[in-house]
């Protein structure tokens, strides 16, 4: 019953907001993000005696472990938003936001519960076109630009996405005969039976298409700007969770692949859209100039870890990839909440305009620091153990060179970080300059409570996760066929 | 080497399969925006009756009802608003594009011939069609991927994206002809909500930017 009422919840409100007085909206959004956390923390419990079915509904270990994090983003998105959101704005202006925060937020929680391959495509679709559109929410020219930018790329990534979905299905065929539904435990319990060369087309596909929505590299181009121009509760619901639900696609595809061709091929595609991904968004990482850019390419860096991670075939990796997902979206949601308060505080996102941050948000400053160190895996964050757990299975199955490659990878990537921190938070306003004049206070408390909250969660999952998550992980790896 | 004549569906299949191909090189080639609109109007008629085709031939009436929805779409509805918009604007031709029409149509040659190559080197077994079918759905999608590069107007690369969609949906027909229904109903329902999305943005930009074309929109690189 409970997954019924999170996939009706956000959508409903979302409707409703339209309605409703820009106040009530704001209650009833954060009411429904708060809601939502609550039903997929309870999932956790359910799960655990196996996949509970609803219609065309599936919740598993591993979709729970993304409907969590979408729903964490979409809570502390919509606290956030009271602080965000001027409310001095036109009134449908704030309507329209809070709509298409909740239907983004529910779009999200709905994809890794639909049951079945073609579905999950149809969710993330419209996760797409409801996420472009909130890119857009300002209407400024950089924003349609990036807006249009976005759907174009990620729908074409997306195209590629479908046929691999009619690929898959005709790999089945072999199976199931001409007419099947495409769920998932039908084709887990296909297997090795699937049509190898139709399944190992599909992945490949399935890789490049949803891999592009992901932010992998080559395909990642329309990554940073939708980061950057997208209003901060979107941008880092975008970041957080909506890279993760694509890279849900992905790993249901590596699920049904290795059982039909074999790990080897799986692991090595995701190997090398891994380290390619690395590769530039470790080295992007050291020129940008615009903050919110630096985060976005800082997603980039984190996704090529995780396929990694995948790629590494170990069980440990894996289980490290499924904490990295839930542990990524509390430090990154942190980060762009952090750098909306900021752009809020000095009225721009340059790197070389902002000084002082420390001295000027008292809350926000620290935070910050915390999340960036969180990002580049520093104890004692989640991060730290997630990193550590991929690297142990990289280690334990994989070539060195390769985990090598990683952390050098992943050490150039932290140097970019951390001097563009530094520089923002450490190194005081010039007298003279308008930085300087800025008064200590933060702009809202509302935009302050949800970056606390991600901080703490942060270090619970880095110095003891609650053991009902770290069972919930292991399952998620057992079900998933990692041996 | 025995050569055996293709059967009368095999031949229909692929000589409506290659016509679509055809209709997506004509939109490469088409100048005035409300032609590249039509064209597609008219390649999403001809992949319907592909659709209607093998649904007589195979016995499936599903695939008569995918069909009707098929032509409702994307021969009527989406033409429509796409054109609606074109009046708008008051634009008249298509964004020139980072290619002559020589160039452009030899590179779309190379990379619908590497479909085809594709498809021959995949593996790929699809009982009772000849390769040509798939071969030309793999080369429509990859000619609709020259399309949106080498256009620079919105209005192309939204019919570049819908047309990519229509070389899937041939695709589909020929691998995935028993898909249930409702899962082809909600490819349809999703590319109508996407249709919706490009409109609105293509109205946001054309508000933005005064203009269809995306020569401007440079001040973002990735």
């Amino acid at each position: 019953m409970q997954l019924l009422i999170l996939v009706m919840l956000g959508g409903l409100v979302g409707i409703a907001c339209l309605l409703m007085p820009p106040r009530a909206a704001r209650v009833a959004t954060v009411a429904s993000g708060v809601i939502s956390l609550g039903l997929a923390v309870s999932l956790i419990a359910d799960v655990t005696h196996g996949p509970l079915r609803f219609g065309f509904l599936r919740a598993d270990s591993l979709s729970v472990v993304f409907v969590l994090t979408a729903a964490f983003l979409y809570a502390s998105a919509a606290v956030y938003a009271i602080g965000y959101v001027n409310r001095s704005a036109p009134a449908g202006y704030q309507r329209r936001f809070l709509f298409g925060l909740n239907i983004f937020g529910w779009a999200m929680i709905c994809a890794p519960l639909v049951d079945g391959l073609a579905l999950l495509w149809v969710a993330i679709e419209v996760t797409t076109v409801v996420s472009a559109l909130m890119v857009a929410v300002d209407r400024t020219r950089a924003a349609a630009e990036a807006a249009w930018k976005y759907l174009l790329i990620a729908s074409a990534g997306l195209g590629i996405g479908l046929f691999a979905t009619i690929i898959i299905y005709h790999a089945g065929t072999t199976v199931y005969g001409l007419s099947y539904d495409l769920t998932l435990n039908q084709m887990i319990a296909a297997g090795g039976r699937l049509d190898s060369h139709a399944a190992r087309l599909a992945f490949v596909l399935a890789v490049l298409g949803y891999g592009t929505k992901v932010g992998l590299a080559p395909v990642h181009t329309w990554l940073p700007d939708a980061h950057t121009e997208a209003p901060t509760p979107i941008s880092a619901m975008l970041s957080g969770s909506l890279l993760a639900v694509s890279f849900y696609a992905v790993l249901r595809y590596v699920q049904i692949t290795q059982l039909s061709v074999g790990a080897g091929f799986v692991h090595t595609v995701l190997i090398v859209f891994g380290l390619l991904s690395l590769f530039i968004a470790a080295f992007s990482l050291l020129v940008q100039r615009d903050l919110k850019r630096l985060l976005a390419y800082s997603s980039i860096e984190h996704m090529g870890l995780l396929c990694l991670g995948v790629g590494f075939g170990a069980p440990i990796a894996l289980t490290g990839v499924l904490l990295h997902i839930l542990a990524h979206a509390a430090a990154k949601g942190n980060a762009f909440f952090c750098a909306g308060v900021i752009m809020h505080k000095y009225g721009t996102k340059d790197i070389g305009s902002i000084r002082g941050g420390l001295d000027k948000l008292p809350w926000t400053g620290p935070l910050l620091v915390a999340s960036v160190l969180a990002l580049s895996a520093f104890p004692p964050f989640g991060l730290f153990r997630s990193e550590f757990m991929i690297i142990a299975g990289g280690l334990a199955r994989s070539s060195v060179m390769v985990v090598a490659a990683l952390l050098v990878l992943i050490t150039i990537a932290f140097v970019g970080l951390i001097r563009a921190t530094t520089s923002t938070m450490f190194v005081p306003a010039r007298p003279g300059t308008p930085a300087a004049a800025l008064p200590r206070s933060e702009p809202s408390a509302w935009m302050v409570v949800p970056i606390v909250v991600g901080s703490l969660a942060l270090v619970v999952l880095g110095i003891h996760p609650p053991d009902q998550v770290m069972a919930l992980l292991g399952q998620a790896v057992t079900e998933f066929g990692e041996r | 080497m025995q050569v055996v004549a293709p059967s009368t569906v095999n031949g229909v299949a692929s000589t409506i399969a290659v016509l679509v191909l055809l209709v997506e090189f004509g939109m490469l080639r088409a100048g005035l925006l409300r032609s590249q609109v039509r064209l597609y109007a008219a390649q999403s008629l001809i992949a319907s009756l592909l659709a209607v085709f093998l649904g007589v031939v195979r016995h499936e009436p599903e695939l008569l009802i995918l069909a009707g929805l098929s032509i409702a779409l994307k021969t009527v509805v989406v033409p429509l608003v796409v054109l609606r918009l074109v009046r708008q604007s008051g634009t008249a031709t298509t964004g020139s594009g980072i290619l002559k029409p020589a160039g452009a149509a030899l590179v779309a040659l190379a990379v619908a011939g590497f479909g085809f190559f594709a498809v021959g080197r995949s593996g790929l077994r699809v009982d009772g069609l000849s390769p040509t079918v798939l071969g030309s759905a793999v080369a429509i999608i990859a000619v609709a991927f020259v399309l949106m590069i080498i256009r620079n107007d919105v209005v192309s690369q939204a019919v570049g994206f819908f047309s990519l969609e229509n070389g899937v949906s041939v695709a589909s027909l020929v691998v995935a002809a028993g898909m249930p229904l409702i899962l082809e109903v909600a490819f349809l329902f999703d590319l109508l909500v996407a249709v919706v999305v490009f409109g609105v943005l293509m109205r946001v930009h054309h508000e933005e930017q005064s203009t269809l074309s995306t020569a401007q929109l440079t001040d973002l690189r990735g």
